[in-house]
Parts: structure tokens; C-alpha cells; sequence
């Protein structure tokens, strides 16, 4: 089995910018920038590669922690940076292009923050109301579609 | 060069025969394998649901108590996965695409199942 | 100095197969600026793995992109795999290895004719997506889809390939290479593609790396970045150097792909030759715990899934950082400085694929 060697070393906000600075002159290229929310903590992953040899540096903070942003270093970054910000709502500073939360254009602020949501077919009302409708009354399928249009309409407006 | 590099392609494919076919006047290409719609044999399943947890796209609806098993044909994405995920067999993949869906017309397609006999019914109802 | 105006370009435009915004800040005809904006096609499929089982998210990893969508599924896969220490028999890894590439022939051959369009060249547009039929059947006849081949799963493959069809296959391939050759010639000399395409769309080698372009952008820049040289899959025992041009412009980076047409049936055929006989699968017991990025060479460059999981069935998170979203500050930085006129052929040289970027 082909499993590469992946080695993380953890920075804090403090030294997060000198630490990828050094990569920097070592010739290392960004990879990329990711994050996840675990409980109630962040957990952000640069990875960096050079030669095929892959290793990472893993950032861990807790909401409302302000993230020095690395375009100084990696101008590249601002794509990732922008992402995490709009996604995950962790504000970071100083980014060379910010496109300040429209750089992914979502309904919901920050999804990725939000709780989990545990039923997925809640998530697209009008349509799943309608199979539910077909499915529950197999006999006036063609009916169920007119009804149930309106009623999903009128709830989204609610909303 | 240059210019004419494109003279051996276009006399190849002067007297070559077309690449495209004369859908729908002839049918389309069609492998053996070739992922199509699901299939139930209603008679063999025994409503478990699943197929329905399997499901990425949930398309599938299981009811136990209507025995109905109903699959909307517009999310299915022909994965196989339920199919997989059946112990009884009893729902198989074929290799003939799901005729394109007019407005009016219904995606979801249900499929009653027979009711139960009166004999395990009757066993259940002492067990419980 | 002339007065500065801001012409927006996309999200729809004739040469964008996706949705992707740039705003240009003109000179006179010259482009100064590019700022980019993505966002259209956001799906948040990543977060959809908090509710499915992990063998079933296979098939939506797969769904992230509808041309590289086999090494999505490779990718992630790989990363369950690795996390779970499993042995994927080797039977399975030449297969997923012809597959990848077959599909990477599709993906090329697909890029090669949308590249003559947006240069306005129809008829070669025809000739690359006529022999790209001839590799979706092949794909569809073993895998059962055209470009979502729904064959990956965890611990293995689907669905085996006879002998006897892995003959036929290769001459096929065989048949049809002649035809990529002529194709090939075509990009290679032909003067109305050297005049659109020579000296456009500039990214010296040192912005390559520091701005972390993947795939052919950073071959065609002089970077050796491969993936497969990492030896995944089956590519470890199959013998290949990764394609590199020197020129730094558009057609550097169509000659890049253009020569690893040739290079994929050459591994296609290699890995035909050496397929041992066994299982094509490995029994999957147990949920993992751990966390691992995988790493695969997709037709547009490297893709990273990153999975971390925690022992239960669905797994905690998963990311998916795509070739087209790494290669978009390349893009802005190829953007400066160029033609107004220049600028759908400079969008399309890093094979755009902005449902990839967003997911």
C-alpha cells in the first residue's frame, strides 16, 4: 500500500506568518490552506510540498481568534484565506485581495459553521414535499404537483 | 507544414463514413454495461429500506406499513448503490436510460407490493 | 496615460464552459488588472459528508467534477484506505491506473477541441472530440458511464476488465493513435494555432511556484510536478517522466497536454501488458480513525482530498482543494499585461473547471 509520509507540526497565531515564512525560503510551495471545525475549535492546515515531500503546519483556534493572513508570503493564499473567512466565518486579517465574504456567494452565512443539519431532505422543502405527497398518495400523483407548488411558495416566502 | 496541416485529416475524412449516428431515425449506442435505470422485483423485496439509507441522491422511498417502494427518476443517479446494498436481490440495474420526463407528467415511479399473506400476519400478530 | 475602464467578463461568456467572473481593468486594449470572483456553482458538497455513510460518499466525491471524476474517487479512496491501512490488491490498482488514464485522454482530448474553439478554430474542435468518442465508449463499455464512471469504491474496483478486453482495448488504442499523432501535428505547427497561442499568457517559472500553479500550467512553465512520479496507484512500477516545456505561454501548455495524450496510451498499454490476475477487491471491516491527505494527479493537476474521521460511520470532514482553484492566482497573474483580445484563450490554457473550485 502506497501511504505517504505526512508530518504536522502545530504553530500558534504568534508565529504562524515566521514559521511559513521559513518554508518560504526553503523552497517549499504552497499547497494548500484548509479548514475544519471540531467541537468548538478550528483547526486550519497549510500544507506546503517540495519535491513530493509533503508537510504541514496546523493551526488551532477557538472562535472569535483574529488569523494573520500569509499573502505577504504566498500571495496565492488569498484564494484559500478568502474561502475559509467566507465558509467557516474565521476572520482573518490583512489579506492582499479580500474580497470581504463575496468570494463564495452562499444563501446561508458561514455554512460550514453552522450546526450539523441531520435531516437532508429538509433542506430542499418544495421538492421533497412533493415526492413525499406522490409517495404517500400513489393514486393522485397528478394532482399532488399543483397542490403542493403553492403551499412551498408560499412557505419560502415566509421565510 | 503550416498552413495545410490539417490536408491529411480532411482527405481521411472525406471518404471515411460519418462518426455521428442518425439518433433517433437509429437507435443510440448501447453497451452491455452500460449503467441504466433501476429495476425492482417487487415481490422479492421485503420493504427493509435499505436501499433508501444507501441512497446518495435519496431518491428512493421505502414505506413499510403501504408496502410501496417508490424511486423519483430525476434524482436517481444510477449508481447501483441500492442494488448493492439489497439482500434479497431483488432490485438490478438494466441498460436502457429512463425515457426523458415531459412537464406534467410524474418523476416519481411507485411500486405497490403485494399484501401480506394472512398466514405471517397472523404468526406476527401472536408474536407481538 | 489613457483612462482606465473595467470590462467584466463571464460569468457567462461563449468560450466559459463554467461560471467564473473576471473583472478587467483596461488600458486602452491592454489588460491591466484581473480580479477574479467565483461563487456561482458553490454546492457545499463537502459538508454532505457528515451525513453519509463514508463507502457511500464515493459516489459524490465523484460527482465534485464531471471530467476528472475517476481520480476524484481515486483520491478519496486513497485516503480512506491509507487511513485504514487497507490492501488494495493489485489488480485493482492497474485498473484504477487505466482508468485514470483513460480518463485524462478524455479530459485532454475534451480541453484540446474547446481550446481550438475559443481560438476560433471549429474543425479541429470536431476532429479532438471525435476521437474523444471513441474513448467514452471504451469507458462506458467497461465501466458502464461515459464520464461518471461510478467503478472506484472503497478497497477496490467495481468492476474487472477481461483479458481479452484489455487486448481489444489496447488495439484500439492502437488504431486511434495515428489520429491523435495527426491531431497532435495540427497543435504542434499549425501557423493560425502558433499565432493565437506564441508569447500569450506568460507565467515565468518562478511565479509557478510561488504561486503555486499545478498540473500542466506548472509543466508548461518548467516545473516537473507530477504526482504520479509519487508512484500511487500502479504508477510506481510503470515507467513515465512527466512532460515539461520550457515556453512558459499558452502553448507551452497545450503542447503539454497535446504530448500526454501520447504518454497516457503509452501507460495505458504498459499497465495492460504487466495486469496481474487476483481479486479486484478487499473486504471492508470496521470505520476509520484517523486522518491522511491523499494526493492524485488529476488531467488538470494535483488534487488533494484531506480526510479526517473519528471511528464512527460518517466522517468528520472532509476537504477537497481541486487543480482549478490553485491555478486560478496563476491565472490572474498570466491576465496582467496581456490583450483584451488574448483573454478567452489565456482563461481556457489552465482548463478552468470552476464546479471543481467551488465544489
Amino acid at each position: 500500500m502506497h501511504k505517504e509520509e505526512q508530518t504536522i507540526t502545530e504553530v500558534g497565531v504568534d508565529n504562524l506568518v515566521s514559521e511559513v515564512s521559513k518554508m518560504y525560503d526553503e523552497g517549499y510551495r504552497l499547497v494548500q490552506i484548509g479548514c475544519g471545525k471540531y467541537d468548538d475549535i478550528f483547526e486550519i492546515n497549510y500544507s506546503f510540498d517540495k519535491d513530493c515531500k509533503f508537510v504541514n503546519l496546523r493551526l488551532k483556534i477557538t472562535e472569535g481568534v483574529v488569523v494573520p493572513s500569509i499573502t505577504g508570503v504566498y500571495l496565492c493564499a488569498f484564494i484559500y484565506e478568502n474561502e475559509i473567512h467566507d465558509l467557516f466565518g474565521v476572520s482573518i486579517k490583512d489579506i492582499a485581495i479580500d474580497f470581504k465574504g463575496n468570494l463564495i456567494r452562499t444563501s446561508v452565512k458561514n455554512p460550514f459553521n453552522t450546526p450539523t443539519v441531520t435531516k437532508v431532505k429538509a433542506a430542499k422543502p418544495a421538492k421533497s414535499e412533493n415526492a413525499a405527497a406522490a409517495g404517500a398518495k400513489p393514486d393522485v400523483k397528478s394532482d399532488a404537483k399543483p397542490d403542493t407548488k403553492p403551499d412551498a411558495e408560499k412557505k419560502k416566502e415566509e421565510a | 507544414m503550416g498552413l495545410f496541416s490539417m490536408t491529411k485529416t480532411v482527405l481521411k475524412s472525406l471518404f471515411k463514413k460519418p462518426a455521428t449516428i442518425r439518433y433517433p431515425a437509429e437507435p443510440a449506442k448501447r453497451f452491455e454495461g452500460t449503467r441504466g435505470q433501476m429495476e425492482i422485483d417487487i415481490d422479492k423485496c421485503i420493504f427493509c429500506g435499505l436501499c433508501s439509507k444507501h441512497c446518495p441522491a435519496d431518491a428512493i422511498t421505502v414505506n413499510k406499513n403501504e408496502r410501496t417502494w417508490s424511486i423519483n427518476r430525476l434524482w436517481c443517479i444510477c449508481c447501483n448503490s441500492c442494488a448493492e446494498n439489497c439482500n434479497k436481490d431483488a432490485i438490478y440495474q438494466t441498460n436502457v436510460y429512463h425515457a426523458p420526463i415531459v412537464a406534467g407528467e410524474t418523476d416519481v415511479d411507485v411500486y405497490q407490493g403485494k399484501p401480506v399473506e394472512e398466514k405471517p400476519a397472523a404468526a406476527e400478530e401472536k408474536a407481538a | 496615460m489613457a483612462g482606465r475602464i473595467v470590462v467584466p467578463f463571464g460569468p457567462q461568456h461563449p468560450v466559459l464552459p463554467e461560471p467564473i467572473h473576471l473583472d478587467l481593468v483596461l488600458e486602452d486594449e491592454r489588460v491591466v488588472e484581473a480580479i477574479p470572483s467565483i461563487g456561482y456553482v458553490h454546492r457545499g458538497l463537502e459538508k454532505l459528508v457528515e451525513k453519509r455513510d463514508f463507502k457511500d460518499f464515493v459516489y459524490i466525491a465523484e460527482r465534485i467534477c464531471g471530467i476528472c471524476s475517476f481520480t476524484h474517487s481515486v483520491g478519496y479512496c486513497k485516503a480512506i484506505e491509507a487511513i485504514m491501512d487497507l490492501q488494495v490488491p493489485e489488480r485493482a490498482q492497474y485498473l484504477r491506473t487505466i482508468w485514470s488514464e483513460y480518463s485524462r485522454l478524455h479530459s485532454h482530448l475534451l480541453w484540446l477541441g474547446l481550446y481550438a474553439d475559443a481560438m476560433g478554430f471549429e474543425n479541429l474542435f470536431m476532429n479532438a472530440w471525435r476521437i474523444r468518442e471513441t474513448i467514452l465508449d471504451a469507458m462506458e463499455e467497461t465501466t458502464g458511464g461515459r464520464v461518471i464512471q461510478g467503478v472506484c469504491k472503497v478497497g477496490g474496483v467495481r468492476r474487472d476488465i477481461s483479458d481479452a478486453k484489455l487486448k481489444e482495448m489496447t488495439a484500439k488504442l492502437d488504431s486511434i493513435g495515428g489520429e491523435i499523432e495527426d491531431l497532435c501535428h495540427v497543435f504542434f505547427d499549425d501557423a493560425s494555432v502558433k499565432h493565437r497561442s506564441v508569447g500569450v499568457g506568460m507565467l515565468s517559472k518562478e511565479d509557478a511556484h510561488k504561486l503555486g500553479a499545478v498540473g500542466p500550467v506548472a509543466k508548461g512553465s518548467g516545473i516537473a510536478l507530477d504526482l504520479r512520479q509519487t508512484g500511487y496507484s500502479a504508477y510506481g512500477s510503470l515507467d513515465f517522466k512527466p512532460i515539461v516545456e520550457t515556453g512558459c505561454d499558452c502553448y507551452s501548455r497545450c503542447i503539454v497536454r497535446a504530448k500526454e495524450l501520447a504518454q497516457s496510451v503509452d501507460l495505458i498499454k504498459q499497465a495492460a501488458a504487466n495486469i496481474p490476475a487476483g481479486d479486484i477487491e478487499v473486504k471492508v471491516k470496521g470505520n476509520p480513525d484517523g486522518e491522511y491527505f491523499s494526493r492524485v494527479e488529476q488531467p488538470r493537476g494535483e488534487c488533494i482530498h484531506y480526510v479526517k474521521a473519528n471511528g464512527s460511520k460518517n466522517i468528520l470532514r472532509e476537504r477537497v482543494r481541486t487543480p482549478s482553484s490553485a491555478n486560478i492566482p496563476p491565472l490572474v497573474k498570466m491576465l496582467e499585461g496581456c490583450q483584451m483580445a488574448d483573454v478567452p484563450v489565456i482563461v481556457l490554457s489552465i482548463d478552468p473547471c470552476i464546479g471543481c473550485a467551488e465544489r
